[in-house]
Order: C-alpha cells, then structure tokens, then sequence
C-alpha cells in the first residue's frame, strides 16, 4: 500500500520526468550515432565535458541558454574526434569510444582545477526553474509531472519529435538511417556516407552534453567529479532496449527513471531501512542489464552498426 | 524520333588507365556509346570490366583518360556527377538496404538532404508510372530483406530509371537469375532501348551477350582486345577472344559410381530470413562421381552445404555417413568424418586473412596430431605441412609465413585446396570453387576435384555456373525453392530444360498442374 | 579519402607515424601545461624525474606498474579473441574481495601454501565475475561492452555494502574498511629494504605465461582466431562459443591478480578506493602494447611513469594531475590512429 500510495503521488512522477530528462537528451544522441552506423562509447565523457561547459559558461556569466549552447558545442568537438577516427578511418569503435571517454573526462577535470583552483565545495549558478505550462499544469497527476517542468526538460520531450520527424520524414533522415543499413546504398546514389556518419556523430554527441548540462543546470545547480556517474552507458542500453526508435527510447527512459525514482522513495520507507542502500543504487544497473537481455532476441539492430565503410574497397 | 539523332553518340570513355599497385587493371581503354545501343562488355573475371564502370561511374579516379557523357567531361570521382549526367548503374552486389521499403530505396538521395519533407505520393505515382512502362512490378512498401533476388534486381533498375538514367549500366545483371528471369529483363532492357536509353551489359556469359547486344568489346587482361558487331562473331570467335587460344579446358571422362557414402533422406532445415531452407531433400553422394547442384543463387544451397559441411543438422529427416544414422553433427565431426569442405566465400569464410599460410594450412586439424598434442602446438609440424601443400599444389607465395590476405584469390584457393585434399578425404564439398578466378586456376581446381573424384571420392559441386555443372557433373539435381530435383544423369538434360527446373517448375507438388 | 593496404611497410611507414603520435601527445600536454600558467619543459622534466628520477621513484613507478601489468594482460587477452571485456575493474575487486575474505584468518595457513591458495581463488572469483557477462554474449547476443561497464558499478557498491556490513573492521574507527591481512597472506619483498613487493614477479611471470599460452597452445591458437575472423574459426570447426567462455575465465583470472597483489602486496586491506581505475587503464596499456602480453611490461610502466611522474609534478607545479590522464588518452587515439597508418596509405580521391 505504501508502494501504492508513492505511485499515485504526484511528486514521484514529477520526479520521474526530471530523472528522465538527460537520460532521453543522451539516449538520443546515442541513438542518431547508432542509426547512421557508429557506436558512440564516448557518451560517458562527452555527457561530463558538457556538465562541466554549460555549468562553467553560466558560472562566468553567459545566460541559461547560452550556457545550453556551448555545452552542445563542446560535445560536437569531441563527437568531431570521435567521427574523424572512426569514420573516415574507420578505426574500432570500442577503443575510440573509451578514448574520448576518458580524454572528456579528464580534460574537463584539469579544466575545472584550473578554473576554480582554491575551492572545496563547487559554486552554484541560477539553474533552469521550473515552468508551469497554464492550464495544462492543472491537471492532476499527469499536469504537474510533464507541465511543471524545467524548460530544458520541455526541449527534451521536444527533440524526441523533432528527431522522430527528421528520422522519419526527410530526405536526411532516410539517407541517415540508410547509412546504418547498407552504407554502399548511400555511395551508389551518390551522397557522402563519411559526411553523414560524421554529421550524426557530431550532431548526436551535442545531444548527449546537452544531457550532461541538464544534470548541472536543471536538476542541480552545480557541477561534482563523479556527477554522471555510469549515466551514459545505461543510455546505451535504453537505446537498444527501445529499439533504436525514438518514441520507445522515451517510453524507456522514463520507465526507467520512474524505478529510479521509485527506489530513492522506497529507501525511506521501513523497507528501506532494513535493506543496504547499495542495493537501491544497485537497481539501475541490474535493470539496464535485464533490459538487454529481454531485448537481445529482437533483430532490429541497424544492420551496418559497427560496420566500417572504406570507400571502393576491393 | 530514332532516325537523325540515331547516330548520337551518348558516352565516350577517353584511354581510361587505371593501376591499383602494380596491377594494371585498365590499360588505354576507349569506347563509345550511341543512343539506342546495347553494348556488351565481355571478359573474364578480373579482366578489368568492374573497374571500368566504377571508373564511369566515379567510384574510382582513373589515372589517365576521361569520360564524356553527352558530350561534356565528367569531373572524376564523383558519383554524384555521373547520376545527374543521367547515368544509371545496376551493380553486380546489389546496393540496397534491406531493413528499408522499395519505395525508401529508390528515393534516397534524390532530394536535397537539408529539404524539409519527402514527397512521397509523386514518387509514389513515379516509380508507378516506370513501373508500368518498363514491365518492372514491386510493391513500393515492401521492405526489401523480404524481396526475391528477381526482384530487388528490379529495384535496383527502377532505381536508376527514377533518378531519370539515359544511360544504363548492368553489371553481371544475370549471375543471380534464372534463365527465364533472364529473358524478362531482356525483355526490359529491349523496352527501355526503344524508349531511347543507352545500355552498357557487363557480363561473361557468350550466349547473353549474343542475345541482347548490337556491339561486342572484349577486355582481356584490362586491355581491350577486340571490338565487334555482334552480326559479324559467333560464339565460339567470342570465347577464344575472351581467353585467348592458348587454355583448353579439361576434357571430362565420366566417373564409376561406388557405394553411397553420404545420404540425406527428406531433409529439412529452417529457413534463413530470405533464403529458404532444405524442404524434404533427398540425396545421395556415391563414390567416384561429381554430384552438380544447379540453381539459382539463394535458393538453398547455403543449406545443403552448411548441412553436409557440419554447420547445420537436419531439423527434420535422416542424415547418414556411411548407411550410419547420425545423431550429432558439427564443421570437426564433418571433418573427422572425411568431408573435404571448400567454403563458398574464401575470405570470410576459407581462410583468416591475418594468419600466415602455415596457420591457416592447419585451420581444421590444428588440435590434431602431429600439429598439437595435450594442448600444445607444434609449429615445426604444421610449417613442414605447409610447405608441403606449397609444392604440391603450386601455391605462388613468398613463404609459409606470409600472411594469407597478400596472396591472389587463385594462391588462396590453392591452399585451401591443399588443406583439405591432403586428408585424403571421402566426400568433397565444393561450393562455388572457381568464383572469381582466371581460367588457368579454374581449370588447376576443377582437374583436382576430377581426381580426387577418380581415386574414389564423392565430390558434391555446387555453382550458379550452369555450364561449369554441365561440365563437370555426372549427375545434377537442380535446386529451387529449397527443393531438389531428381539427380539427372550426364548429358540427358539441355540446359534450358535445367532452366525449367531452376525456375521452380516440375517438382512434386506442383507436378499436376505444371503444364 | 580511401585506405588502401600497403603490402610491405617500409621501416619509415612502420615508425614515423607512432613516433608522431607520440611527439604530439608530448606537445598537447605541453600545451596544457602552458595553459595552467607553467613551464612546459619544466613540467614534462618534472613527470620524468618523478618517475623514473631517482630508487624511489622508480620503485613508486614498479609498484604503480605491476596492477596494470595484470588488468593489461587480461584486457589484451580478451581482446585478441574480441571479447570486449571492458569490467577488469570489477575483476580486480573480486579478486581483492576474496583476498580479504580467506586471508583475514579464515585460513590459518603458512605462506608457502596460503600466498598461492589466495592467488588461485582470486583468479577464480575475477573469473567468475567475468563469465556472467560472457554467458549473457555467447547465449543471449547481449553486447558484453556495456553489461561489463556497469558490472563495475554493481560490484563496487556491492564492495561497498560489504565493507559497510559484514566485512567491516570494528577497529576501523567506522571507515568502510576491512580487517587487515594476516602476516603469511603478506606478499614478501622481493629485495628486503627496497620497497617492491612480489605481485611485481608474479605480474613478469603472467605476461611470458600468456605470452606462451598465445604462441604455443592449442588454447592460444583458438583464441587469435576466433578473434580475426570468428565465421572462418566456426566454419573450420573450432567451438567459437567455448574459446570465447575460456578467454573469458583466462582475462577475469588475470584482472583479479591486480586485486589480490594490491591487498596482499601493497595495502593490506581492502577499501574502495584501492583501484584508482586500474582496470580501465589497463585498456590503454593493452592497446599501447598492440595487445602483445610481452609489449604490455613496457607499456604498463610508461602509463605507470606517467601516472607517478605526474603526480609528484602536481605536487611542485600548479598543474592538475589529470594532466596524465589526458595524455594517456591522447596517446591512446593518436597511437590506434597511428598503428593503422602503418599498414594502410591513405589515398586521395
């Protein structure tokens, strides 16, 4: 009944939404990767360089917006390194992915020792507040957990349509999918398939610093070591737990978030108490893995995922 | 409309040379095209012909020459430039994706990327139009994984026809087809000729080409050798143009049938997304005959030879080695069984490109004695092997331990050859073993399997070479659907009565109502 | 651009381009240096001496080596057979745990037979935690990159409800730490007075015991195989799904000895800071070392050298230590980028 009660409360979907809300941003950008082709492993990294950016560029006084921006662009420079390696020399997505990983990683970590050598505990910025969509907000249960919201987690929900629609009804989209499925498809209608595989990467890596920069200026205001925290590869699995199709990537993220959310509330119960809280912050991980393997049997997987494509090969 | 401008001359490739190390793959190659016109390109595998067109087309620079297309230059490397100059071309692997419908094919790439949004009823009504004009039907939803060969071949036809091609380039467009299926895209190309498109026709099959081309070039070598109408050759001038004089094939004497050694009786096996499986096989490999498997490609015979090369068991029938029922079956039990198995694919599925010669000489008997015992190599062994199948078998390499990806597909075949010839074995399954080989190495693998057939062994030869069948076998069944046919004896079959067979017609079920 | 194989390298394509990428991660951290307001030569002079200037920092350096040596052994291993085993993090707690568990006095041992009972059940625990993952690829298709990556989250917080619960020490002051090792599950010094301890010997023996296993078993053979071309290594009969299990239970046992050499070579408990991420930099170092098990020593104490040169410069100039980690990174994509410019020219279309 206890568990009942949480479930009907509207606090625990709105929760639920914001917990979400970088999860849908980067399990995006993972998917574009995926859908032209390339397995983007720097998504960890990525998502922490644009925690940091977007955090620090408000710091320093840019507006909330600005600072959404130049999280965004420092993720498309290191999707740039990442699709430079991979694309054109078609280099192992694996060992690339973990390279920019950890070369995000710690370049944001020496960049913020430098830019606050002295502190011990991070300044805060005037994150993202929440916005209350008239009327809509009204509604109970469902008003306040999707209409009470951040702006950054409307522009979430926003892009998974915008990127439905680009997958799904423009010439760019068909060419991006088909560079996932049969890259010499592309080449014999005479596009560029090292142009639209990188263009997904560097488009899908901002994405996933936009997803990072949620964590620093929506759901918190400040930025930690550690803040993401494995954040990145549970969206490489919601991405193939949804599918590789936007609208169940969401559907996915937010059922996840909600047992995130429903964890965290049920550590307070009496349940809670006697059980170790590891075991709570254990479940995300346990049901990424069982998402995969419940999924593992569907044959959706782009068919030229990791599949190099060298031009004129013989 | 065809009177005055009959005579225009649509494409013209300047000296095309084009060198890929110091393989010479186009040497000083010009042609012309004219309006209305079906030309042949007629040559071996390797002889250049692929290379050419890519060069057309802007998949590769050339290094000297230029090619015109109604009469201005092409900027090369562009496959872009060659499609909007109205070049259409159907390539030899089909480039289309699978997960994707027809419709999402063949409109892909032809609006600007950065256009908001696809018009998909015009192009619906488009590929409708071309579709009745050209006797070329798919359904436009369809995903094309689940498409016969026949017609994706369509797709990729429509595909050009869409972007508005003038001209037509067909690379190999028959290798996949049926003979009857053939004749439909005849038919087609005749259609589109009339419609006053230009029509380059890549192939190596003389008979083809004597049906549907005004004009025959030969390359040989990557040089064009000969240039002719087609009123003024015959096929016999053709083939000894083709290959030179030089290269007789072996003459074939008919086998003496032994006992059975392997037997498949109402085999079935799963299908494989589009290609079917085994449906109710029956067959039986007898010592000292050549078994031919004629039929289309991707019509089961990725089955049967995963089947009697261990990868599969039969999901419902008997499998017998020997009149022994076999109740379990894997690529080592095949092998200790005496199975020789020259795999369809010798790159992805023959050899490991980045192992040495030696290591790839003991691919199936490396944890065998002499070459490993309790679980440790002997290199000194498997090299002394090695060098063995080199000698034996006239493999052209620096070395036993140069890797096998630097060797040519002839050497390759030749090592795999060896491999499994040295065995001795029982039963030898050949699958597609001269692809894409000059004919000197075709004629080395077909006189081995012919003796290997003489000292006893059942060789079970499957290729989508009716001719190579013909020759070679001395019993054929043809495959379709899954299906095989009864094994016809050597010479009592004309090959368009194979044809029939191949096309799916005269098997059991359908024997009431075939006509 | 297209990539065309170049048959036989000449000495300048087999050596310029990694002398390039090595020169140039020397010049990003020069650059970084410069940014953080200091002296690049006196920087970089800094992380040599701190690595390899003087007997301790050398020594500092052979003891920051021998858990990478380990977590590079087995992450090459499970790579030559592609097995992307990205979890020698969690192996190497395992191998930690179980070091702690029988070694806290649970076993009453002698050194002589409790030292190697210790080193074979840590072998068996990374091995364990490594097989999950592995059964879930071979039955179940599941990309083992990303169940191996947050196994390492599951089993640290598992470390840590352990050392929180029933590993505890009660003289702990309330730490999250467990008791300390008995003295015979200690590894002894290899020199007395000189501070290295055995894991560093074990860790010489692993990499020529792979080494052979690679080159001269039957095992070995299957492994590279199955790692180059894994349809040709079924189709030739070799049991690709069995290879694979035993590479897998080969890489956890290797990654586990790091845990089990820190614990009884170094710490003498457990807590969770024991691995500063050993086991994701082993992938650097294995990569460095072009996967070769003997390349991986040397590989292992150049990331070492970086790690503790760096360190001991962040303590003289004011530049981040995470000046090393961006090195290695750099050093990582430069050289994979590097290695294949040795074997592929690029050719302008």
């Amino acid at each position: 009944m206890d568990m009942l009660e949480i479930l009907l409360s509207a606090s625990f979907w709105t929760a639920a939404i914001r917990i979400a809300s970088p999860l849908i941003f980067a399990t995006l950008g993972e998917l574009i990767c995926e859908r032209a082709g390339i397995l983007n492993l720097g998504i960890e990294g990525i998502m922490v360089a644009g925690a940091f950016a977007g955090w620090m560029a408000v710091y320093s006084g840019t507006g909330l917006w600005m600072g959404v921006a130049v999280a965004m662009a420092v993720g498309m420079l290191f999707g740039l390194v990442h699709s430079l390696l991979t694309v054109p020399f078609g280099l192992s997505q694996h060992v690339v992915g973990l390279g920019v990983t950890l070369l995000a990683t710690s370049l944001t970590y020496y960049a913020y020792r430098l830019a606050l050598p002295e502190v011990t505990s991070p300044p805060k910025i005037d994150a993202f507040q929440p916005f209350e969509i008239p009327l809509l907000s009204d509604i109970p249960l469902i008003g306040p957990a999707l209409f009470s919201q951040t702006p950054l987690t409307y522009l979430a929900f926003l892009s998974v349509g915008v990127v439905t629609l680009v997958l799904y009804r423009t010439p760019l989209g068909l060419a991006l999918r088909a560079a996932g499925e049969n890259p010499s498809a592309v080449a014999a209608q005479g596009l560029s398939v090292t142009g639209i595989r990188m263009g997904a990467v560097i488009v899908g890596s901002g994405f996933m610093a936009v997803g990072g920069a949620f964590l620093t200026m929506s759901a918190f205001d400040s930025f930690f070591f550690e803040m993401v925290n494995g954040r990145g590869w549970i969206c490489i699995a919601l991405v193939v737990f949804g599918a590789w199709k936007p609208g169940k990537a969401l559907l996915g993220a937010i059922l996840f978030a909600a047992f995130d959310a429903l964890q965290i509330r049920v550590q307070q119960t009496p349940l809670g108490t006697d059980i170790p809280y590891q075991v709570f912050l254990m479940t995300p991980y346990i049901l990424s893995i069982l998402a995969l393997i419940v999924m593992s049997r569907r044959a959706e997987v782009p068919a030229a995922l990791m599949v190099p494509f060298n031009k004129g090969e013989r | 409309m065809k009177n005055a401008k009959a005579a225009q001359v649509v494409l013209r490739l300047d000296s095309i040379t084009k060198r890929f190390g110091k393989l010479v793959a186009n040497d000083a190659i010009s042609l012309s095209l004219q309006q209305g016109e079906v030309i042949a390109l007629l040559g071996e595998n390797g002889a250049g012909k692929t290379t050419l067109m890519n060069i057309l087309f802007g998949q590769y620079t050339a290094d000297e020459g230029t090619v015109e297309v109604f009469g201005d230059a092409l900027p090369p490397g562009n496959p872009r430039a060659a499609l909007d100059a109205g070049v259409g071309m159907v390539h030899q692997h089909f480039t289309l994706a699978d997960n994707m419908t027809v419709l999402e094919n063949v409109t892909l790439g032809t609006q600007g990327l950065l256009s908001l949004r696809q018009d998909r009823a015009a192009a619906r009504a488009k590929l409708a139009q071309l579709a009745t004009d050209f006797g070329l039907q798919v359904h436009p939803d369809a995903k094309v994984g689940s498409l016969t060969v026949g017609e994706r071949q369509r797709v990729e036809i429509l595909k050009a026809l869409y972007r508005d091609a003038r001209i037509l380039i067909l690379d190999e467009p028959t290798a996949v087809l049926t003979p009857q299926e053939t004749d439909d895209l005849f038919a087609t190309l005749r259609k589109a000729v009339k419609l006053g498109l230009s029509v380059v026709f890549i192939s190596h099959k003389l008979h083809e080409v004597m049906a549907i081309s005004d004009r025959v070039l030969i390359l040989r070598h990557g040089r064009l050798v000969a240039e002719r109408p087609i009123a003024e050759v015959t096929k016999e001038t053709l083939a000894s143009l083709m290959v030179g004089s030089e290269v007789k094939a072996p003459t074939v004497a008919p086998g003496q049938p032994g006992k059975t050694l392997m037997r498949l009786h109402e085999v079935s096996t799963p299908d494989r997304g589009s290609a079917p499986g085994l449906k109710r096989v029956s067959l039986s490999l007898r010592a000292g005959q050549v078994i031919g498997l004629a039929g289309v490609s991707g019509n089961g015979q990725g089955a049967l030879a995963d089947l009697v090369g261990g990868l599969i068991g039969p999901a419902t029938g008997r499998l017998e080695l020997d009149e022994a029922h076999l109740n379990t079956w894997s690529p080592r039990e095949a092998v200790h069984a005496g199975i020789a198995r020259i795999p369809e694919d010798r790159h992805k599925t023959g050899t490991i490109a980045e192992f040495d010669l030696t290591e790839n000489a003991i691919l199936e008997a490396y944890n065998q004695p002499p070459y490993s015992r309790s679980g440790w190599m002997n290199w000194r062994r498997a090299e002394a092997f090695t060098r063995e199948v080199i000698d034996t078998y006239d493999v052209r390499c620096p070395g036993p331990a140069t890797r096998i990806r630097l060797l040519s597909g002839g050497n390759m075949q030749k090592l795999i050859l060896g491999r499994v010839l040295e065995a001795n074995p029982r039963i030898i399954l050949a699958n597609q073993p001269v692809r894409g080989l000059d004919i000197g190495a075709v004629n080395y693998v077909h006189s081995q399997l012919l003796a290997a057939r003489d000292r006893g062994a059942a060789v079970l030869l499957i290729s989508e070479d009716l001719d190579e069948i013909m020759a070679l076998s001395d019993v054929i069944h043809v495959i379709s659907e899954g299906r095989l046919s009864p094994g016809f004896a050597r010479g009592t079959k004309t090959p368009a009565e194979l044809g029939v067979w191949m096309a799916g017609h005269g098997f059991e079920p359908e024997t009431a109502d075939a006509s | 651009m297209r990539l065309e194989p170049v048959a036989n390298p000449s000495i300048w394509r087999t050596t310029v381009p990694p002398a390039i990428a090595i020169g140039s991660t020397v010049v990003v951290a020069s650059l970084l240096a410069m940014a953080a307001g200091a002296n690049p030569f006196s920087v970089l002079g800094l992380i040599l001496k701190g690595a390899f200037g003087s007997k301790f920092a050398l020594l500092e350096t052979l003891n920051r080596a021998t858990p990478l040596i380990f977590t590079g052994l087995s992450v090459a291993v499970a790579f030559r057979a592609r097995l992307w085993n990205i979890g020698a993090e969690a192996q190497l707690y395992a191998g930690a745990l179980i070091t702690v568990v029988l070694g806290t006095g649970m076993l009453q041992w002698g050194a002589f037979a409790l030292l190697p009972a210790l080193a074979i059940a840590s072998m068996l625990a990374g091995a364990l935690v490594l097989l999950v993952p592995a059964l879930l690829k071979v039955r179940f298709g599941v990309d083992e990159v990303v169940t191996t990556l947050l196994f390492n989250f599951i089993f640290l917080l598992f470390i840590s409800m352990l050392l929180e619960g029933p590993l505890k020490d009660p003289m702990g002051m309330g730490w999250p730490k467990s008791e300390r090792l008995i003295a015979e599950a200690r590894l002894p010094r290899i020199v007395d007075g000189l501070r290295l301890h055995w894991g560093f010997g074990l860790a010489l023996i692993a990499a020529a015991l792979v080494w052979v296993i690679e080159r001269r078993t039957t095992l070995g053979y299957e492994m590279r195989a199955v790692g180059l071309n894994r349809e040709a290594a079924g189709f030739a009969g070799i049991p690709v799904n069995r290879v694979l299990i035993k590479t897998a239970l080969l890489a956890g046992g290797l990654a586990a000895l790091a845990g089990f050499s820190e614990v009884a070579g170094l710490k003498g408990n457990l807590t969770l800071d024991l691995s500063p991420g050993f086991g994701y930099t082993g992938i650097i170092v294995a990569m460095l070392a072009l996967l070769n098990p003997l390349a991986v020593v040397a590989a292992a104490l150049f990331v070492a050298g970086i790690f503790v040169g760096a360190d001991s410069m962040s303590r003289a100039a004011s530049v981040p230590s995470y000046l090393a980690d961006i090195m290695l990174a750099t050093a990582l994509l430069l050289m994979v980028l590097a290695i294949l410019l040795t074997r592929f020219r690029v050719v302008r279309e």
